[in-house]
């Protein structure tokens, strides 16, 4: 369960065919919703084409340290709902602020737990919620460049980035190991986080 | 009241205000000032609004192979708008397309300036 990032580990075999496996049912079971209907003919010709696909489009290795824990992840589908509906009316009300010029900013939010699943992940998820918007990352520092709209002042600004580490946190809560669980308390790198 | 009035009533909500959310995000597209602003109407009101829809019409139709579609619908717009978001957000930033006068704060500049341009960056 050593999850060090600053050297890549390489990826074990074992969990390169976890993997695979994973993504061969993910990809039957979009041909099956696909079909709309079961049939072995459908789940055989699914997993032909899913095979295909795998050998044709290799995907690249993710690394998966952690385990899938039920009651973080419905703390952040929750969490996730509500953020989602909430901002959506927030920026619909901001549309329809007419004369209004919305100010926004772009910030940096180095992330705690080096992965390439956690950025990702929490990339995805900042960027459904209305009102933010990736413009840019950096993978060697698991980084997210941020633009966020409807920000009025530096402490909006603020609030905006503890909501990001606050949704990294739930994310790593729900899929990650103890030891990134544990990585979520260090303070974020100093003159990383803050405003220079 | 029978369960088909509480799916109909239901169904409306949701397209009512999947509807609205759409307007929203087209108002939006229209009024705000630059690119990634616009980003923001056109890829998000319209992720809730779609999901509402998808939601209502599933209410309607009530028939397997069709929600099973409506499922895939919203898993990939789920998975591909954050993505579509991004490449245009790099792209727009690095084609210098942001209004900098309407930024409260630009931390990425300040990274990016020690960087020698890049394919699509345009120097001034």
């Amino acid at each position: 369960m050593n999850n060090d990032a600053a050297a890549p580990p390489a990826v074990p075999v074992r969990s390169r065919w976890r993997d695979r496996a994973v993504a061969v049912t993910v990809l039957v079971m979009v041909w099956m919703l696909l079909w709309g209907v079961f049939s072995w003919a459908n789940l055989i010709s699914g997993l032909a084409v899913s095979v295909v696909v795998l050998v044709v489009f290799p995907l690249p290795p993710v690394i998966f340290a952690g385990r899938l824990r039920l009651l973080g992840l419905l703390h952040f589908a929750w969490r996730f709902l509500t953020d989602l509906v909430v901002a959506s009316v927030q920026l619909a009300v901001l549309a329809f602020r007419f004369g209004h010029q919305p100010r926004s900013a772009i910030i940096r939010v180095p992330l705690r737990v080096p992965s390439d699943l956690v950025l990702t992940l929490t990339g995805e998820a900042v960027s459904l919620v209305p009102g933010s918007l990736i413009v840019d990352t950096d993978q060697a520092s698991t980084t997210l460049y941020i633009h966020v709209i409807n920000v009025a002042d530096r402490a909006a600004v603020e609030a905006f980035r503890r909501n990001v580490y606050e949704t990294e946190a739930r994310i790593v809560r729900a899929i990650g190991s103890d030891a990134e669980i544990r990585m979520l308390d260090h303070p974020v790198p100093a003159g990383k986080g803050e405003l220079t | 009241m029978t369960a088909d009035l509480v799916a109909d009533i239901l169904a409306g909500t949701c397209l009512i205000s999947g509807a609205l959310l759409s307007l929203a995000a087209g108002v939006g597209l229209l009024r705000f000032p630059d690119l990634l602003s616009r980003m923001h109407a056109a890829t998000k009101p319209q992720v809730l609004g779609l999901l509402l829809i998808l939601a209502g019409t599933a209410l309607r139709l009530q028939n397997t192979i069709d929600i099973t579609t409506l499922v895939l619908v919203g898993v990939f717009q789920l998975a591909t708008a954050p993505v579509a978001a991004h490449m245009v957000g790099r792209a727009v930033y690095r084609a210098r397309q942001v209004r900098t006068d309407l930024l409260v704060v630009d931390e990425l500049a300040g990274d990016r300036a020690g960087e020698a341009p890049g394919p699509g960056d345009r120097v001034v």
